[in-house]
């Protein structure tokens, strides 16, 4: 399959440039809920990945067949199908790690409620072809990815001193030179501050073409 | 349930467990709406008002329909039906049902209040916060009157945290922040602030 260069764009402006959490200040809750480690960042992602690229696909297939989907029971349409497909990872979730279904908890449910994948329905998939609003998704997908994954990264090494459960600040650190996990880093506080900071990086290196 | 009990829940619900700030939930409109006092209190309101309805009517679906083994009440056969899976597709249903409910009720009964919430009104069925406080209740089982505290309560505490902010960044303006933190980098840090500023009611037990 190759790209035009437009679809290039699509793919590929929401991992830096427009970033869906950074820029867009979208999806912003489960950012920081689920990102205490690495490992449920990562599912976090994926389930949302999952179905951020098949609502788009669905919602853009619906709205470009026959005469689409009247204006007026657009909003129960994409909840709908949203919902459906929550479910379903609800399910496969539960069914494949049990334990980690019980830490994200709400979570999962609340995807049906993240502002990326109503914002990039309305903003995108009603709009354009289904190809595109596939690149749309998955590009949305990564850019929400990269930051999940950088926080609960750091998050998890700071203060626990693991990366995916791994210990990789040795013992002895604690032990000989009184090396301290920062408590803080877990709790809520640190979640908001480390997305500050991470703004803060993201507009200084790239800073924002329309404001 | 005695009433020191449910008091309890409730101080906990607005300061200890903030929804907003120990949650997470209703980030979005959080950061959208902050920008004035006037406008955050509207929402603010609305806010509350719909989590005190939508919980109990909620909980009382979820006991009734959903839950493993609920359908009891019609006949001892439906007993191994289990409907939970439905909960997230029927949950949001009813958020979105009762919205619009309140907005024809408000339109026709209160209408000074309903020209004062205007816009916020719709815009709540997408807010995290009320979904997040359905499914919160379902997870910790709570009775009818704990889910109703509950949801008042974590309304409220959604509804302070949103003033206090406003009120902040309304004095931000006159500040001078770093270029690349202007916007949302330094709201974020401020509500970092503000959620070590609510550690504090930790510990807090009546």
């Amino acid at each position: 399959m190759s790209l035009s260069k437009k679809e290039m764009e699509v793919l590929v402006d929401p991992l830096v440039f427009n970033n869906p959490i950074a820029i867009q200040a979208l999806g912003v809750c489960s950012a920081l809920a689920v990102t205490v480690q690495l490992k449920q960042a990562i599912v976090m992602s994926v389930s949302v990945a999952f179905v951020l690229v098949f609502s788009s696909f669905f919602l853009s297939v619906l709205a470009n067949t026959g005469k689409g989907i009247p204006n007026k029971i657009r909003m129960i349409v994409e909840l709908c199908v949203i919902a459906s497909l929550v479910i379903l990872v609800d399910q496969v979730l539960k069914a494949v790690d049990y334990d980690l279904y019980k830490q994200l908890s709400v979570f999962v449910g609340l995807i049906i409620t993240n502002c990326i994948i109503m914002g990039r329905a309305e903003a995108f998939a009603l709009g354009n072809s289904p190809k595109a609003s596939i690149l749309d998704g998955i590009g949305n997908a990564g850019g929400y990815a990269i930051v999940l994954c950088t926080v609960g990264g750091l998050r998890e090494l700071l203060g626990s001193g693991k990366l995916l459960g791994f210990r990789l600040i040795p013992e002895s650190l604690y032990t000989n030179l009184g090396y301290e996990n920062c408590g803080l880093m877990v709790l809520a506080p640190g979640a908001f501050v480390l997305i500050g900071l991470f703004i803060w990086v993201q507009n200084t290196l790239w800073p924002a073409k329309n404001n | 349930m005695n009433s020191t009990e449910l008091i309890s829940l409730a101080v906990s619900s607005i300061f200890v467990n903030n929804i907003l700030l120990a949650n997470f939930l209703g980030m979005c409109s959080f950061l959208a709406v902050s920008k004035k006092v006037e406008t955050a209190m509207g929402l603010g309101i609305a806010v509350t008002f719909v989590l005190a309805i939508v919980c109990p009517v909620n909980w009382v679906l979820y006991q009734y329909i959903f839950k493993a083994g609920a359908l009891v009440w019609i006949s001892e056969d439906l007993a191994h039906i289990d409907l939970s899976f439905l909960k997230f597709i029927s949950f949001i249903a009813v958020i979105a049902a009762m919205i619009q409910i309140i907005e024809m009720f408000m339109d026709k009964y209160m209408p000074s209040l309903y020209a004062a919430l205007g816009i916020f009104l719709p815009l709540i069925a997408v807010n995290c916060a009320i979904l997040g406080a359905a499914l919160f209740m379902v997870e910790r089982d709570y009775s009818l009157i704990e889910s109703g505290v509950f949801g008042i309560a974590s309304g409220i505490g959604w509804w302070l945290a949103i003033i206090a902010m406003a009120a902040i960044r309304q004095k931000l303006v006159y500040s001078n922040v770093p270029v690349g933190l202007r916007g949302l980098g330094i709201t974020f840090i401020i509500t970092g602030l503000m959620a070590i500023g609510f550690m504090g009611f930790a510990g807090i037990s009546l």
